[in-house]
């Protein structure tokens, strides 16, 4: 059946849009009601449709793609209008739809307050939109696309209250980090194009076997093609999924109201440079340098970002922490090959990450605006409902469960990724299992050190706060039992489809390559027993620790955060990152921009140029004695002269 | 309607304006009422410019990569050179026509209120400026382009040091100083170049051989009247004077029209008819094209007024479109006339929301503004939008040709195409400040917060621009298609004459560059 000659699995991308646009445009008009009415009712819509294609696509193996419009065409050079569906995207739209249909229905009662509602649902449903067309199209460039828009429409979230001068900030800072990510991805985009000659996947991915141990002149250095252009695309990914040394942009992205940290910041957008390295699996795979440097890049950003989540006080920003640190296990995951199962944590971690955000946001509402768990506790009675869901959530982070018998969502995900990683028998795999392990306990130990500090204990905040502590409206807790639902069963149910060898198969099908000299995903049943249990031991370990330390042993924390003063300072302090980068980049661009605006374009150019000929001519002969008796920048003009003419020299070929 | 297309359209188009200026100077009387009936007059005429330009660009044969609508009359025989008067337009500059007959009625809209002295003569200055630019753009007799390249300056110099701000005359001065030494250039070699070929004929030199030595000397004269048109670094700083001291439609008319001319020539001059010296100064091209991309917007990033941040945004944007050109290569030069295309939509709209700040407040201190969402909603979505594409953000029109320029620049040279993605990083970082300082914040200033948001003129100003921005971003072939085959057959000529070597492509040539695959339309 067509509907304005699209399908209707092409035509519901679009339902976004729709919302998006009517309540941009007519939002003062037709009020908060209609508004949330009608973004949500178009969410709901698509969800349908999405479960749908999951079931036709995934399940049954119809793939299908469009093509909607060419979009550029410039000599060989094409990329168009389209939408692909395969066994990857089918997960993505589904993830993308269900958690953003909860985070709709939510903010209906979260933003209650608010006075701009119809502007919120419409950049929640324009967020939406871009974030299906990045895992729809059939090209770098739509993918491009979808990966600005998503960028533009996190900067217009986190800038939702804009009148927060801090809000401002975090918004520019991470419109500005993604846009060095992008750097990287526009450089990968030409390189595939020159190395291919196309910039369409089905194009790319035939040939990228042809130019294993071809070589790639690229900024003066003789480099291996493929792997350049794969680092390159990572350098976007980094980005797009605060990977380190570009993460800094995302704490302070928890300026933003709760549920586009949990929709924008947790469950989708952060996600989509993982999309990028399963989409483009036939090209990483040939691409062993780019896929170890993911490999370490990822344990590493796991690792650092679960210490700085150990020591944060902001409940979102520890959450947004452990948000990091999942990526970097589905990164490392990626790196040794393991895709699906990276894919697989893609898809859990959405939903039980959606889960905490939302959780923390109802924690937040409950106490009107406090996010400094320092000032939280005893409130378990209060809000019972949202306390079990955290619990929930938690446990399907921390990856508890009995093997053998039943699991969280994060149970078998997290264990898919370590075990896998092991399997890979390299030295990296090896790595990144260790890091694993290792910030598996320590997600466990911030996790409950969150549960603890908000919930038990006796209250540390201003009494008038917990006196008006109520729990949250069934429109906020009934999404959260929707995500909580996928965060209980999300793994037991997909175990099969996502690390299973013959279930494999006929899921995924031509979505993923793996070469055969990458066994990390068959070798993963046969690791010892002791790799299997490890994480588990680690995460319980990680929880009674916390348990007594935040209950009975209360003095223990701040002992220990006195005894590694030094470490702990440069870990509170996030190792310094955000200082470091606004003295070099920050400053120094601006300096820099000054110089050459007063220096160079007033007294040098300006000197020599106009203002100079029309002094000269005035006064020649004084002149000349003031170029002997050396002004500054009749020095400088003399430089400039002399390096134009040497750059005409150079340019001479 | 096909006996329309056996009148001389060009030059009809080309002296439209002037019947207009004679109109406006036979109007009888002084004062606010025949100020009125000159706004008028003004603007009437400037629609039918503009209609006449559209008859001719719904007549223009996109598939065809020559000349078109040529008209030619023996002019006059001087020493052994036969001076013709020649018109005709082809893919390279018809974009360029519709857009100065496009602009002209938006910038007598915007004036309508906003300039109070002098009306009659500010039209009129307005008109003629517009006979200039476009007979620049139509021109294929190298005297009448000279001429009409240099006639250009005359109106503008007079808008700025008449109807401008405070300091005009040290602008205008400036604006004078830096292009008298590119036009003396340039003179000598169209004389040079007119007397080796007896002809003055634009046409003929597009495949003429000239000998190498000279070639190089010719370059550099055009290079100098150029660069300072484009303009490039380092002889850029005339640019951000005299936008400050322009009246909004002098900047919407500078930056939309007059910057374009630059490109204009170093691709049908440089390009076209002095390959080997393009190609033996491509580096020199590259470097200072880089130049003004990275260094201009640092400069950018500082600037407390409203249009010097501006104008130094459009000298970066320049910096892709001489980028683009040079590479040589299709990508390139198709990037290099669509980043000219969305800039001149997209920095016209620009100035023109200055205008719009300026109007209310009567400073272009950003400072004095902030918290201008709360008050002008509908003012900030435009502006939104024009930021938008001012930094290249896909489905707007400024990425397509940003893309383009710099996947041309990729396959020649990596390291420009790493310079010029520097510049996206910045460009963002400047102009997203800029929007922060002036829109968002909280609303504290009481003569801020008594600003109202647009009338119904600026409606009719904004809303053609912003249909154009999204239009050239979703479906830029509606733009480039018939650009496509004119530009191909530039660069396939360049490149028999002056072979591009890709420094960066060992595996393979670039691929064949006129084949036309069939595009794929519906499912397949």
């Amino acid at each position: 059946m067509l509907f304005f000659g699209m399908p209707i699995e092409v035509l519901a991308l679009f339902f976004p849009l729709f919302g998006a646009l009517i309540t941009g445009f007519f939002g003062r008009k037709l009020g908060d009601r209609a508004s949330q009415l009608i973004t949500c009712g178009f969410m709901l819509a698509l969800s349908v449709v999405a479960v749908m294609q999951f079931k036709n696509v995934a399940l049954d193996g119809n793939n299908s793609s469009y093509v909607l419009a060419t979009w550029i065409q410039s000599g060989d050079l094409r990329a168009n209008w389209s939408v692909m569906w395969d066994t990857l995207t089918a997960i993505m739209v589904g993830v993308v739809a269900i958690v953003s249909t909860c985070v709709h229905i939510y903010s209906v009662g979260y933003m209650s307050h608010d006075k701009c509602q119809p502007r919120f649902m419409c950049y929640l449903s324009l967020f939406t939109f871009f974030m299906l067309m990045l895992v729809t199209g059939d090209n770098l460039i739509q993918m491009f696309f979808g990966w600005e828009g998503v960028g533009l429409a996190s900067y217009l979230l986190i800038n939702f209250w804009f009148e927060k001068e801090s809000a401002n900030n975090a918004s520019i800072k991470a419109f500005l980090v993604n846009r060095v990510g992008d750097f990287g991805f526009a450089l990968g985009i030409f390189g595939c194009f020159m190395l291919f000659g196309s910039v369409e996947f089905s194009a790319i991915f035939d040939q990228a076997k042809n130019f294993v141990g071809k070589d790639i002149h690229f900024l003066g250095m003789t480099l291996s093609a493929l792997d350049t252009v794969c680092l390159l695309l990572f350098v976007g990914a980094m980005g797009k999924s605060a990977q380190l040394l570009l993460h800094t942009w995302l704490p302070d992205a928890m300026e933003g109201p709760t549920p586009v940290s949990a929709l924008i910041h947790a469950a989708t957008m952060v996600t989509a440079g993982v999309f990028m390295t399963a989409r483009l699996s036939p090209l990483f795979e040939y691409a062993p340098v780019a896929l170890m440097a993911i490999t370490i890049l990822g344990a590493l950003t796991s690792i650092v970002a679960a210490t700085i989540g150990l020591t944060q006080f902001d409940i979102k920003r520890v959450i947004a922490y452990s948000t990091m640190s999942q990526l970097g296990y589905m990164f490392f995951a990626a790196g040794v090959s393991a895709y699906s199962a990276s894919i697989f944590h893609l898809m859990t971690h959405a939903f039980f990450k959606a889960l905490l955000f939302l959780g923390a946001g109802s924690v937040i509402h409950a106490l009107s605006g406090e996010q400094d768990m320092r000032k939280m506790g005893g409130i378990w009675k209060v809000i019972p409902t949202t306390y079990v869901l955290m619990w929930i959530g938690s446990l399907a982070l921390a990856g508890i469960g009995i093997p053998g018998i039943y699991g969280f969502a994060g149970f078998y995900s997290k264990d898919a990724i370590l075990e896998a990683t092991y399997a890979a028998h390299s030295g990296v795999g090896e790595f990144a299992y260790w890091m694993g392990i290792a910030a598996a306990f320590m997600t466990a130990f911030y996790s409950w050190r969150l549960i603890m500090m908000t919930f038990h204990g006796t209250h540390q905040g201003d009494h008038h706060v917990l006196d008006h502590a109520h729990e949250s409206p069934p429109v906020m807790l009934i999404p959260l039992f929707v995500l909580a639902t996928g965060a209980l069963a999300a793994g037991l149910v997909f175990f099969d489809y996502f690390t299973e060898k013959e279930a494999m198969e006929r899921f995924w099908r031509e979505a993923l390559l793996v070469l055969e000299s990458h066994p990390a995903m068959e070798n993963m049943h046969h690791v010892p027993e002791w790799v299997k249990l490890a994480p588990l031991g680690a995460a319980i370990s990680g929880i009674v620790l916390a348990v007594l330390f935040y209950g009975p042993w209360k003095g223990v924390p701040a002992a220990i955060a006195r005894a590694f003063g030094p470490v702990y300072t440069l870990v509170y302090n996030k190792y310094f990152f955000d200082e470091i980068y606004n003295f070099i980049f920050v400053k120094g661009a601006k300096v820099l921009g000054r110089f050459l605006f007063q220096f160079g374009d007033n007294k040098v150019i300006d000197g020599l140029g106009p203002d100079g000929i029309s002094a000269l001519s005035k006064t020649a002969a004084a002149q000349v004695s003031k170029l002997q008796t050396g002004y500054i920048y009749h020095y400088a003009f003399a430089v400039v002269i002399g390096l134009v003419a040497f750059l005409i020299w150079m340019g001479r070929s | 309607m096909e006996q329309l297309l056996q009148l001389p359209l060009l030059t009809i188009l080309n002296f439209l304006p002037l019947v207009g200026v004679a109109m406006l100077m036979m109007l009888p009387g002084h004062g606010a009422g025949t100020d009125n009936t000159a706004k008028h007059v003004a603007f009437w005429t400037s629609i039918a410019t503009f209609i006449v330009s559209m008859f001719i660009l719904l007549h223009f044969d996109g598939s065809f990569a020559g000349l078109q609508f040529v008209e030619q009359k023996d002019w006059m025989q001087l020493g052994g050179v036969r001076v013709l008067y020649k018109k005709g337009i082809d893919g390279l500059s018809v974009w360029f026509v519709v857009a100065s007959a496009f602009l002209m009625p938006l910038c007598f809209l915007a004036a309508w209120d906003s300039v109070k002295e002098r009306v009659r003569e500010f039209l009129i200055a307005l008109l003629v400026l517009e006979t200039m630019m476009i007979g620049m753009f139509t021109a294929l007799d190298f005297i009448l382009f000279y001429v009409f390249f240099e006639g250009v300056l005359l109106p503008m110099f007079l808008i700025v040091g008449v109807w401008g701000g405070s300091g005009r005359v040290h602008a205008a001065y400036k604006f004078f100083i830096y292009t008298l030494l590119g036009s003396v250039l340039m003179l000598v070699a169209v004389m040079a170049m007119c007397i080796h070929m007896h002809t003055t004929d634009m046409t003929a030199m597009f495949n003429a051989h000239f000998p190498k030595e000279w070639q190089t000397w010719l370059w550099f004269a055009f290079f100098a009247s150029f660069a300072v048109k484009t303009p490039m670094w380092p002889v850029h700083t005339w640019l951000p004077y005299a936008h400050v001291e322009a009246p909004t439609t002098g900047s919407v008319i500078l930056a939309g029209i007059l910057l374009k001319m630059g490109g204009y020539g170093f691709i049908r001059v440089s390009m076209q008819m002095l390959p080997a010296a393009s190609h033996e100064f491509t580096n020199l091209m590259f470097i200072l094209s880089g130049m003004a991309i990275v260094y201009t917007s640092l400069v950018a990033l500082v600037q407390g007024d409203l249009k010097k941040l501006i104008a130094y945004s459009s000298v970066a944007h320049m910096g892709y479109v001489t980028m683009g050109a040079f590479t040589g290569t299709v990508q390139g030069m198709e990037g290099s006339v669509m980043v000219m295309l969305s800039h001149t939509i997209v920095s016209s709209a620009l100035f023109l929301c200055v205008g719009v700040l300026y109007d209310r407040l009567h400073t272009r201190e950003i400072a004095r503004y902030g918290g201008v969402v709360n008050n002008m909603p509908h003012f900030a979505l435009f502006a939104m939008l024009f930021t938008m594409a001012s930094i290249g953000f896909p489905a707007t029109s400024g990425f397509v040709g940003e893309l383009l320029a710099m996947q041309g620049a990729f396959l020649v040279n990596t390291w420009m195409a790493a310079v010029a993605g520097l510049g996206v990083i910045l460009g963002a970082a400047y102009m997203l400040w800029l929007y922060r300082r002036v829109f968002f914040g909280p609303l504290v200033k009481p003569d801020v917060a008594e600003m109202k948001d647009l009338t119904w003129k600026e409606y009719a100003v904004f809303i053609p621009l912003a249909v154009l921005t999204l239009w050239m971003g979703i479906q830029p072939g509606a733009f480039k298609d018939i650009t496509a085959p004119a530009l191909r057959a530039i660069v396939v000529s360049y490149q028999q004459r002056a072979p591009v070597t890709s420094q960066a492509l060992p595996v393979e040539e670039p691929a064949p560059l006129p084949t036309k695959k069939p595009a794929k339309q519906g499912e397949h």
